[in-house]
C-alpha cells in the first residue's frame, strides 16, 4: 500500500521539517510499517552532502568480523574520494553502516559516485548541496530516533512509509530514491508500475544504473533521464504520466521545488493542503492534520494531474 | 418526493427498474414515523436530548462504541468533535439519529448507515457513505474518491469537490456534488441518481447499467455505454426539489443540466455464457 508525504515552506528560514515529516509519516504507519525514508532539504552548502551506506542493515547482523568488513569498506570509500580529488570536510555516522559526508569536489560527480559504488556492498544513497536522504527499516519513530532527524531545520521534504509488495524488505528497496546522478533530486512513490521492465531495459540501454528491483526506483531514474534530455521538472513529470503505466502517485523534490503527479486512473490517493507560504501533501489527510492545531481545508488532485511548487 | 414516487414516473426519468418507494427512499426520520422505519431493537432516542463526544485521544473503535452508548442513553442528537480525519468513524448506525460532526473524517466515514442524518463541517476521505442504505449525509467541504460507493439509498451530499469514481457501483439513492468530480464517476452505476453541479472528469458513467447522472458543468468525456438523454419536465422538477432541499443551485441553471443515462448496448442479460451454450447444444 505505502504512504507518501511532502511539505514545502515557502517563507525564508524554513522550519523543523524533521519533526513535521516524522509526525506525518508516523500517522501513515498503517499504510506501511516495513521501512521509512526521508528526503530532507536543509540550507544549501557549498560542499556536497553524500549519504553512503556500507551495507544492508540485515547484513550487519550476521557473519563473522562484520565490524572489520565495514571498516574496510569505509576506508576504501575515503581512499577513492581522495584518489579523485574529493576533500572530506566532515564525516559522521548515525549507524555502523550509514555514513554522512560533506565533500569539497569540483570534478565529475557521476564518475566519483560510480567509483565509490564500485566497492562491493557500498551504495551512495544521495548527493546534493542541501539534500539529506535517510532511509531504514522500521517506522518513522524508529528511524527518526536512529538518525536524529527530529531537529532537522529546512525548507522542504518528502517521505515514505513502505509496505513491501514488489521487492524485498531492505534499505535498498526503501524510498525515497535519489535521481542519480542529479544532485538534490529525490522521489517517493505509492503504487505499482506495470511497464517497469520495458522502461528499465530502455533506460539501462541509455546507461542509467539501477540499484534495486523496486519499481519506484524507475521513476527516479526516468525523471533523471528526462532532465538530462533537457526537460524541466514539470515537463518531465507530465511526460511520465503518459509513459509510465500502472497506478501511481509520486512526489519529486529538487533543491528548490516540490512536485506531485497522479496517474490517469487516479487510483492512488493524495490529499493536498495549500496556502500562500506552506504546502503539505500526503496519502491521507490524517497525516497532514498531525502538523496543524487548527482546522484546515484540503482537496484531492485529479486524474493525470501534475503540480509543482517552487520555494 | 410524492410526485416521483411511482414506477411509471421513474421510467419517464430514464430508470427502468427502480421503484421509488419503501425504506431506502426515506430521507428523514422523526419520532412520529411508523415502526417499519426502525429496527425492532433500535434504541429509543429523543432528538431533543443532546449528547457530546470529544474524540481527542480516542481510537475509531472507542468512538463508534461511544456513539452507540449515547444512543442507548436516549440521545437522538450527538455533537461529535475532534475526529481528526480518523478512518472508519460513525459507521454502521442503523437507526435514527442527528449526528453533527465538527471537523473532518478519513476513509470509510459513515459507511453502512441506515437512517441517521449526518452533518460534517469539514471534509471526508475516500469512500464516505459506502453502502449507505438510508438517511442523509451532508459534507460541507471536499470529499475524496469513491464518494458514495455502492450506496443503496438516502441522500449523500458534498458541497465541495470530490475525487474520482464517485458513486461507483451505485445501487440507489441520490448523490449530490456541489463542485467538480473526477474520472470514472458513476462507473458501473446500477440505479439511483447523481447530480454533479460542476464539471465531470473522463469516462463519466462508464459501463453504467442504469440510473441517471445529471451534470451542470462540462463533461470531459463519456465512458462506454453512457449516452446523453433529453431533460424532461419531470427531471427539472425533481432536480429543483432536490437541490432546494439542500439550498444548492445549478451554476448555469437547471435547464442547462446535461442528463446521462445507460445506452444499454452492453446489456447481455439474456445471452448465454459460452459454457451454457455448450449445455444447450
Amino acid at each position: 500500500m505505502c504512504g507518501i508525504a511532502g511539505l514545502i515552506h515557502k517563507k525564508a528560514g524554513g522550519a523543523n521539517i524533521g519533526q513535521e515529516m516524522t509526525d506525518m509519516l508516523q500517522a501513515l504507519k498503517h499504510r506501511g510499517p516495513d521501512s521509512t525514508g526521508y528526503a530532507l532539504y536543509g540550507s544549501p552548502i557549498s560542499n556536497y552532502i553524500m549519504r553512503i551506506n556500507l551495507a544492508e542493515q540485515a547484513d550487519t547482523k550476521k557473519g563473522f568480523d562484520v565490524a572489520s568488513q565495514l571498516q574496510t569498506r569505509n576506508d576504501q570509500v575515503d581512499a577513492r574520494m581522495a584518489e579523485l580529488g574529493a576533500n572530506i570536510a566532515k564525516k559522521e555516522n548515525s549507524t555502523a553502516y550509514a555514513l554522512r559526508y560533506e565533500v569539497a569536489f569540483d570534478g565529475d560527480l557521476k564518475n566519483l559516485i560510480d567509483y565509490i559504488e564500485d566497492i562491493e556492498g557500498v551504495e551512495v544513497m544521495s548527493c546534493g548541496n542541501g539534500l539529506e536522504l535517510i532511509k531504514d527499516l522500521g517506522d518513522a519513530a524508529v528511524v527518526s530516533a536512529q538518525y536524529g532527524i527530529n531537529s532537522f531545520q529546512g525548507s522542504h521534504a518528502i517521505g515514505h512509509t513502505r509496505m513491501a509488495t514488489e521487492s524485498d524488505v531492505d534499505i535498498r528497496s526503501a524510498h525515497p530514491y535519489w535521481a542519480y546522478p542529479f544532485a538534490d533530486v529525490s522521489v517517493v512513490h505509492n503504487g505499482q508500475l506495470t511497464n517497469y521492465w520495458t522502461n528499465r531495459r530502455a533506460l539501462e540501454r541509455l546507461g542509467n544504473r539501477f540499484n534495486s528491483n523496486c519499481d519506484s526506483e524507475l521513476i527516479a531514474v526516468y525523471i533523471a533521464n528526462r532532465i538530462s534530455e533537457g526537460d524541466d521538472l514539470e515537463k518531465a513529470m507530465r511526460r511520465s504520466v503518459e509513459d509510465l503505466d500502472g497506478v501511481f502517485t509520486y512526489l519529486v523534490a529538487t533543491s528548490d521545488s516540490l512536485g506531485m503527479a497522479k496517474d490517469v486512473m487516479a487510483a492512488k490517493p493524495m490529499v493536498i493542503y495549500e496556502s500562500d507560504d506552506f504546502i503539505a501533501l500526503a496519502s491521507e489527510e490524517v497525516s497532514i492534520r498531525k502538523i496543524f492545531d487548527h482546522d484546515i481545508d484540503t482537496f484531492d488532485p485529479y486524474e493525470g494531474e501534475v503540480r509543482v511548487w517552487q520555494l | 418526493m410524492a410526485t416521483v414516487s411511482t414506477s411509471g414516473q421513474s421510467h419517464d426519468m430514464g430508470l427502468h427498474t427502480e421503484k421509488l418507494t419503501n425504506r431506502t427512499q426515506q430521507r428523514f426520520f422523526d419520532a412520529g414515523e411508523s415502526a417499519n422505519l426502525t429496527y425492532a431493537w433500535a434504541p429509543v432516542v429523543d432528538t431533543n436530548k443532546v449528547g457530546t463526544l470529544d474524540c481527542e485521544g480516542m481510537d475509531a473503535t472507542a468512538i463508534n462504541i461511544r456513539i452507540r452508548e449515547l444512543m442507548d442513553q436516549g440521545c437522538g442528537t450527538i455533537d461529535l468533535s475532534n475526529p481528526g480525519s480518523m478512518h472508519g468513524l460513525c459507521v454502521g448506525i442503523l437507526s435514527r439519529l442527528q449526528l453533527n460532526v465538527t471537523g473532518s473524517l478519513g476513509y470509510f466515514g459513515c459507511g453502512l448507515i441506515d437512517g441517521p442524518n449526518v452533518h460534517i463541517s469539514g471534509r471526508v476521505g475516500w469512500s464516505c457513505g459506502e453502502n449507505m442504505m438510508a438517511g442523509t449525509i451532508v459534507v460541507e467541504k471536499n470529499a475524496g474518491s469513491t464518494f458514495g460507493a455502492a450506496i443503496r439509498g438516502g441522500d449523500l451530499v458534498c458541497r465541495g469537490n470530490v475525487g474520482s469514481r464517485t458513486g461507483i457501483d451505485q445501487k440507489g439513492g441520490t448523490i449530490i456534488v456541489g463542485g467538480k468530480t473526477g474520472a470514472f464517476t458513476g462507473f458501473m452505476m446500477q440505479r439511483g441518481r447523481m447530480i454533479i453541479l460542476g464539471d465531470a472528469g473522463i469516462n463519466l458513467g462508464d459501463s453504467m447499467y442504469d440510473g441517471t447522472i445529471y451534470v451542470g458543468g462540462k463533461i470531459e468525456g463519456l465512458g462506454v455505454d453512457a449516452v446523453p438523454a433529453d431533460l424532461n419536465d419531470l427531471d427539472r422538477k425533481w432536480l429543483k426539489s432536490k437541490l432546494d432541499l439542500y439550498g444548492m443551485e445549478a451554476p448555469n441553471g437547471i435547464d442547462n443540466i446535461q442528463k446521462i443515462v445507460a445506452g444499454k448496448q452492453l446489456w447481455n442479460y439474456d445471452n448465454l455464457e459460452p459454457s451454457e451454450k455448450k449445455l444447450v447444444l
